[in-house]
């Protein structure tokens, strides 16, 4: 399949996916994961990250635009699609020859795993932090903050185990 | 100037990525606040049409508590109707001009399509808009209780500020005195909201009735709210009163929307006192 019909179409489902279902879950009365992010993970590696960065934009501002949250979702997006650049080469220290070839899911296990952790991570802190704006209420950031990770991190790591069966 | 080009070409990703967070963030301030119109909002013909979609999937499911909703209103409206005979005996009514008894409220149905309530700033959405003649800041309820305050409107669609959002503050007052309140949400519990600024004099007790105190142009008096779940003495002033609502905010089906006729002329008057 032609790449850009295959990642638009990701960004689509993505965006379905999240509306419909995972906002709905409320594990524990608010846990709801946030899978959408894994575009920013599975995008292809390019010199050119400008794409990415606006893509991660309109990805965000349509979560936003269905959930009336404003701009957080785009801001935390847009975070982790300008630090997932620098975040594979301190991984991986691979060079930019190797790019058009480099998949994420080829990752040794115990990288990958930290690399998802440390993008949602990220995402989450950025999300939360945005949106409930007040020092005072860190204890409550954190918390959620981790609480949702995890269940985003699993998420993931699923969906790539199944985005790469049906190769 | 060479300089300045080669700076910007050197970190053109960098300054993409800031002038995005800047947008974002402009955005997100713009939610944070209350009376503000909002560019990022899910009253459009795209978003409100999928919310619509998955609404009439999920609706069936519900069908039995609405009908008790129903069941439950119409034993308290027709509870209401008996005691009237009673007190229209003991003065006799004559009325001579029937343009001086303006209809006060009327009401608009609709269904919420989106729910929202484990956030800090939450919106529901309904399936009415401007077509059905709604407008931004009226007031929604339900059989049990209010819901929320109509923020902004598309043509079929209308977001509707919830009870569940910290920038909401609604008027409210005891059942049984004229002691007011308003009535905020501190964002943890969602079927339990605070009451603030209520007299000391008020005398409080758990189990106390709340409901709308008809201060506002939004609600009329005497839509319930909740009743009074626990409360702490400092000082002589009330700190923390918690008020558990008659709603369950997780489940809302259908909701009326209330329309104020004399909104406009109170507003009028209330514009020449400042």
């Amino acid at each position: 399949m032609n790449e850009i019909v295959k990642n638009s179409l990701l960004f689509i489902v993505l965006i379905l996916v999240q509306v419909i279902i995972l906002n709905n879950i409320n594990f524990l009365g608010y846990i709801n994961p946030f899978l959408y992010i894994l575009f920013v993970i599975v995008f292809p590696l390019k010199k050119d990250r400008g794409l990415l960065l606006v893509l991660s934009f309109l990805l965000g501002l349509s979560i936003d635009f269905f959930l009336d949250s404003g701009g957080v979702n785009a801001a935390a997006t847009v975070c982790i699609a300008y630090i997932r650049l620098p975040l594979i080469k301190a991984l991986t220290r691979k060079s930019e020859i190797d790019f058009p070839v480099f998949k994420i899911i080829k990752l040794p296990f115990l990288k990958l795993l930290s690399f998802i952790a440390i993008i949602t991570l990220t995402h989450h802190l950025v999300l939360f932090s945005l949106e409930y704006f007040k020092f005072a209420e860190i204890l409550t950031i954190l918390s959620r903050t981790i609480l949702t990770s995890i269940f985003t991190i699993i998420l993931i790591i699923f969906s790539l185990l199944l985005l790469n069966k049906n190769k | 100037m060479q300089q300045i080009i080669s700076f910007i070409l050197k970190n053109k990703y960098f300054l993409l990525f800031l002038l995005l967070e800047i947008i974002a963030f402009t955005f997100t301030m713009q939610s944070h606040s209350y009376h503000n119109s909002k560019f990022v909002n899910s009253a459009n013909a795209i978003t409100g049409g999928v919310y619509k979609k998955v609404n009439s999937f999920k609706e069936y499911t519900s069908l039995k508590e609405y009908n008790e909703q129903l069941l439950e209103e119409n034993v308290r409206l027709k509870n209401l109707l008996s005691k009237i005979p009673r007190d229209s005996t003991s003065k006799l009514v004559t009325v001579v001009d029937s343009v001086k008894y303006f209809q006060k409220y009327s009401y608009t149905s609709a269904k919420v399509i989106r729910n929202q309530y484990n956030r800090k700033f939450n919106f529901l959405m309904i399936d009415a808009g401007m077509d059905q003649g709604i407008k931004p800041d009226q007031g929604v309820v339900n059989s049990r209780g209010v819901i929320g305050i109509t923020n902004s409107t598309s043509k079929k669609y209308t977001t509707v500020l919830s009870i569940l959002n910290e920038t909401s503050n609604i008027n409210v007052k005891l059942l049984n005195s004229f002691h007011y309140g308003s009535l905020a949400w501190n964002g943890k519990d969602y079927n339990v909201l605070q009451i603030k600024d209520i007299a000391i004099q008020a005398n409080i007790k758990v189990g106390d009735t709340i409901i709308t105190g008809g201060k506002s142009t939004i609600f009329p008096e005497g839509i319930p709210v909740g009743t009074i779940l626990n409360f702490n003495k400092e000082n002589n002033t009330y700190k923390e009163v918690n008020v558990k609502l008659f709603n369950d905010m997780s489940a809302i089906g259908p909701v009326n929307i209330i329309t104020s006729y004399d909104k406009e002329e109170i507003e009028n008057l209330l514009q020449g006192l400042d």
